[in-house]
């Protein structure tokens, strides 16, 4: 297990190691979340190997680790694009647009959701809801921005940000 | 207590009891598909569902606790309706496949579904479809059938000890998978084939061979380790298909390894000798039983009159029949032999003689999970006794202290309270240590002859660590239990090892007993096939050749401690008469006149397990071709050799003179050892080997398993060394080596890196043909790059 540890950087052993510490000692794969995030952050994806080390550092199965990353949305399992733009396509979203903002999105950038562009900047996904029902339709660049009100003039202003 | 009442019957049950152990107490059936009795609840299935008093909904009977005064009915309107409408959720993603499924005919959801289906589902929509997984030689998927009911995962990590299977994706997607690129390995993976109520795991080797209204059914018992598990042998024509499972609480609960359950492909193996064969003028005849069987006698009798009957040896395979060792030790003893012996792999016999009884495990088996402090001395007990092992495990999880000493740290899949992993010269240095610290932690005084083991040699803190956790168990140590595996008993020191032992359970109060190597380790002794005064022990009559040998059961180059030595004798032999179910190269090479005899299956016999339990079983099937059973066969020889006690009718009436009767347990266990010298000199220099028999070549039987020779843990043998080892040879993992055991013949094998072994050490797997030319399995190794 100890040689897989080199995949991980040493800061984010310690970004690790600071969500480690927020729980009990023998419990360390309840940090299982923050570290598949952390390494995702660094690696902008989670391979096969990236989950079985983080998985080996938390002393836990890579299968266990792997229902995690699988489970959630925001784990990506394949390579993605320079931008992941996430759609929430959830029914208060769908009442208010968001399937017209993913069809735009689609018709400007050329891809369906699960594709990335040519040129690797752009990868689509649909979301799940994001807990921002009033703002629909809603949009996530990279997992950690939000994007409210995304009408076609915002999504192209978004579109013309991300180079 | 808290009194409950099912279905209008009220009956006491245990606190925290739920609503499905009550109406088991009761022989209520409550369909079900996750729960299961020896694995954690999940209450994932609903199948279980049932209408109590007073909730204003049905409640899941298997993660329901029982309550006082509790009413509930498990087959009333709500309850059957609740159920049906589970059985149809159930059935929209399953396949309607039951005609080409394995499982057809004995799956929980075929017959649920007949009483709580209907014949028609509302979905109409399109059924879900779920890519199949490798999960290695063994289990076969269709995972579309499955109903996510995560047995086998829970299987996995709790009884098995390592999470190998998981449930990825979510919702209508989850599926359940192993970790990409990865297959089943532990080596009980096919339990989770009994475990699966649907057809998506099915046993690969039976695969399609058969439907289970075909097969008879007889009970037996495994051939294998010392556990003696409980079987059901399922045959057809004679042949047979499979071996599953019988329970039995006390010995190997619910469960089988993969080797018991699979190595019943041996039994139809091309190499199964089904014709009585003489070799004369060096040409291999096929003959009728009564030429054979008069050659046999003939030479038997020819080297006793000449050479006297010291000249001829006797080695019996521990796996053989209580009946078969009985009669062949009263073979040779009427032929005026005392060469008799069924421990082929042990080296040490200085404590022959001195023993008060039968080495046995100086406990019941169901008594391992009672122990609070257990202390493992030398044994790979993942491999050598995997239901010993997965005990363990669950009494770690119950607050159970486990430590080892060994010379290889494999792991266990245990959460361990200490280890100390030493050099084989210097597990009983180990061992004194920690009969000195405990004495030490006692405040008694220590046998003066550990005053001076030691210092400086060996590893003191983690001696004292062990010492430590023993003491802490309740009553100092009372219910503390010292457990001596294969490799201890293998070990050349294995008496110093047992006296050892013997004076750290008296210190703590405990037990201590040994791990039985082979389905019939007591058994030998109970049929008195070891030498007494003046007889040579397997290890002598080997290493002083006699001019004649009878081998029953056993591939002496395999299973002996030093193979290479038996052969050498063995091709020496004037006359080798073997009694065996199977034919090798070998064999060919060293043997006058082949028997065909049965194996387990074909015959009737007893094994005496570990715990001096004596099991008897009937045969299974008819003998393969002219095969016989070997009680008959060796009865047969003791007539044509006019020898005086061998009118037996009946495999019952030898097993009722040997044991004296039908008793449940043999009597005369004891473990103690009367004036036993410790010999406590660490002596090699160089490289020690560290020899496993790996769990698929621990008999003839087994090794001729082929889907077992085709899993992880039949991979072929390698020089493993820990880093530094390496260095000093100057060795990379990988690298070709040349090993070599003073000036013989060498091997060639990769080198591998094993963290987990001390230094100075090289494991090398034993009972393997690519490492017999080794020769001892305990011995100084010279290793070099190739």
């Amino acid at each position: 297990m100890t040689n897989q540890n080199d995949m991980l950087s040493p800061e984010a052993i310690k970004k690790i190691d600071r969500e480690v510490a927020k729980y009990p000692a023998d419990q360390k794969q309840s940090a299982v979340m923050a570290a598949l995030v952390i390494a995702q952050d660094e690696k902008g994806w989670l391979s096969k190997e990236t989950i079985a080390a983080v998985a080996g550092y938390l002393g836990m199965a890579p299968i266990a680790a792997y229902e995690v990353a699988s489970f959630y949305n925001m784990y990506d399992l394949q390579p993605v694009g320079k931008y992941k733009l996430t759609v929430c396509t959830n029914l208060p979203c769908a009442l208010s647009g968001g399937v017209h903002a993913a069809d735009y999105v689609k018709e400007k950038l050329g891809i369906d959701f699960n594709e990335t562009t040519a040129d690797g900047r752009f990868t689509l996904k649909e979301g799940e809801c994001m807990g921002a029902c009033g703002d629909a339709p809603v949009m996530l660049v990279n997992n950690k921005r939000m994007c409210s009100f995304m009408l076609p003039e915002q999504i192209d202003k978004l579109l013309a940000e991300c180079k | 207590m808290l009194e409950i009442e099912i279905d209008g019957k009220t009956l006491q049950v245990a606190d925290g009891s739920t609503i499905i152990e009550a109406a088991h107490q009761l022989g209520t059936y409550i369909p079900h598909f996750c729960y299961h009795k020896k694995l954690s609840i999940a209450a994932n299935c609903r199948m279980c569902l049932v209408q109590v008093e007073k909730a204003p909904k049905p409640m899941p009977a298997c993660a329901t606790p029982v309550t006082n005064g509790m009413k509930v009915f498990t087959h009333s309107e709500l309850a059957v309706k609740a159920q049906k409408g589970v059985m149809e959720f159930l059935l929209i993603n399953h396949p309607l496949d039951c005609p080409i499924c394995d499982q057809g005919g004995e799956c929980q959801l075929q017959d649920l579904a007949v009483g709580y289906g209907e014949s028609a589902s509302q979905y109409q929509e399109e059924k879900r479809v779920v890519p199949d997984k490798d999960l290695g030689p063994l289990v076969s998927t269709d995972m579309t059938r499955c109903i996510n009911c995560t047995r086998c995962i829970r299987f996995t990590a709790e009884i098995a000890g390592f999470m190998e299977l998981g449930q990825s994706f979510r919702g209508e997607r989850a599926e359940v998978m192993p970790f990409i690129g990865k297959t089943v390995d532990t080596e009980l993976s096919g339990n989770i084939i009994d475990l699966c109520p649907v057809g998506a795991l099915t046993s690969k080797p039976f695969r399609f061979s058969a439907r289970t209204w075909e097969l008879s059914r007889r009970k037996s018992v495994s051939p294998h380790d010392g556990l003696g598990s409980n079987l059901i042998v399922q045959t057809k024509h004679d042949r047979v298909m499979r071996v599953l499972p019988l329970e039995n609480e006390d010995i190997n609960e619910c469960w089988l390894t993969d080797k018991e359950r699979f190595s019943y492909q041996g039994l139809s193996s091309a190499e199964r000798l089904t014709k009585p064969m003489v070799k004369q003028g060096g040409e291999w005849k096929e003959v009728d039983w009564s030429v054979a069987l008069d050659y046999a006698s003939h030479a038997l009798r020819d080297v006793a009159k000449t050479h006297g009957g010291a000249a001829i040896g006797g080695l019996l395979s521990p796996h053989a029949t209580l009946e078969e060792m009985y009669l062949a030790q009263k073979l040779l003893r009427g032929l005026d032999s005392e060469n008799i012996d069924f421990r082929l792999r042990q080296s040490d016999f200085s404590a022959d003689g001195k023993r008060k009884g039968t080495p046995w495990l100086g406990m019941k088996i169901a008594d391992i999970g009672r122990l609070d402090r257990v202390l493992v001395v030398g044994s790979f007990l993942r491999k050598d006794h995997p239901l010993v092992a997965q005990r363990l495990r669950q009494s770690a999880k119950r607050g159970a202290q486990i430590s080892i000493l060994h010379s290889a740290d494999d792991d266990l899949l245990i959460k361990l309270a200490a280890r100390a992993i030493a050099a084989p010269s210097q597990l009983p240095a180990v061992l004194a240590e920690v009969v000195k610290a405990v004495a030490e932690l006692k405040g008694v005084a220590a046998d003066p002859a550990l005053a001076k083991v030691g210092a400086g040699l060996v590893d003191v803190n983690a001696a004292k660590k062990i010492a430590a956790s023993l003491v802490s168990g309740s009553d100092g140590g009372k219910c503390a239990g010292i457990l001596l595996g294969n490799f201890a008993q293998q070990h050349p020191q294995a008496a110093t090892l047992s006296a050892l032992a013997q004076q750290l359970a008296g210190l703590l109060g405990g037990s201590f007993g040994f791990l039985g190597e082979a389905a019939n380790s007591v058994g030998g002794y109970a049929a008195k096939a070891i030498p007494t005064a003046g007889g040579l022990n397997a290890a002598a009559m080997l290493k002083d050749p006699r001019h004649a040998y009878v081998v029953v059961g056993a591939e002496p180059e395999l299973d002996c401690a030093d193979g290479a030595q038996a052969l050498a004798s063995l091709t020496k032999a004037a006359a080798v008469v073997v009694l065996s179910p199977f034919k090798s190269q070998a064999m060919l090479d060293y043997a006058a006149v082949l028997l065909p005899v049965s194996p387990f299956s074909e015959t009737s016999g007893t094994f005496v397990n570990t715990e001096g339990r004596v099991q008897s079983f009937y045969a299974a099937a008819k003998p393969l071709g002219e095969a016989r059973p070997a009680w008959k066969v060796l009865r047969v020889l003791g007539n044509l050799l006019d020898l005086n006690g061998f009118a037996f009718n009946s495999s019952e009436e030898v097993r009722a003179e040997a044991l004296d009767g039908q008793p449940e347990f043999v009597s005369g266990l004891d473990n103690g050892i009367d004036g036993a010298t410790l010999n406590l000199t660490a002596s090699p220099n160089g490289l020690e080997r560290v020899a496993d028999v790996p769990i698929h070549f621990s008999d003839p039987l087994v090794r001729r398993a082929p889907a077992l020779q085709q899993a992880a843990d039949s991979a072929a043998p390698t020089a493993r060394m820990n880093a530094a080892t390496l260095a000093k040879c100057g060795l990379a993992s990988g690298d070709k080596v040349k090993v070599g055991a003073g000036g013989t013949a060498a091997v060639t094998l990769p080198a591998q890196f094993d963290a987990g072994l001390p230094d100075g050490v090289v494991r090398i797997a034993a009972a393997h043909a690519d490492t017999v030319a080794l020769g001892a399995m305990s011995s100084v190794l010279s290793v070099e790059k190739a």
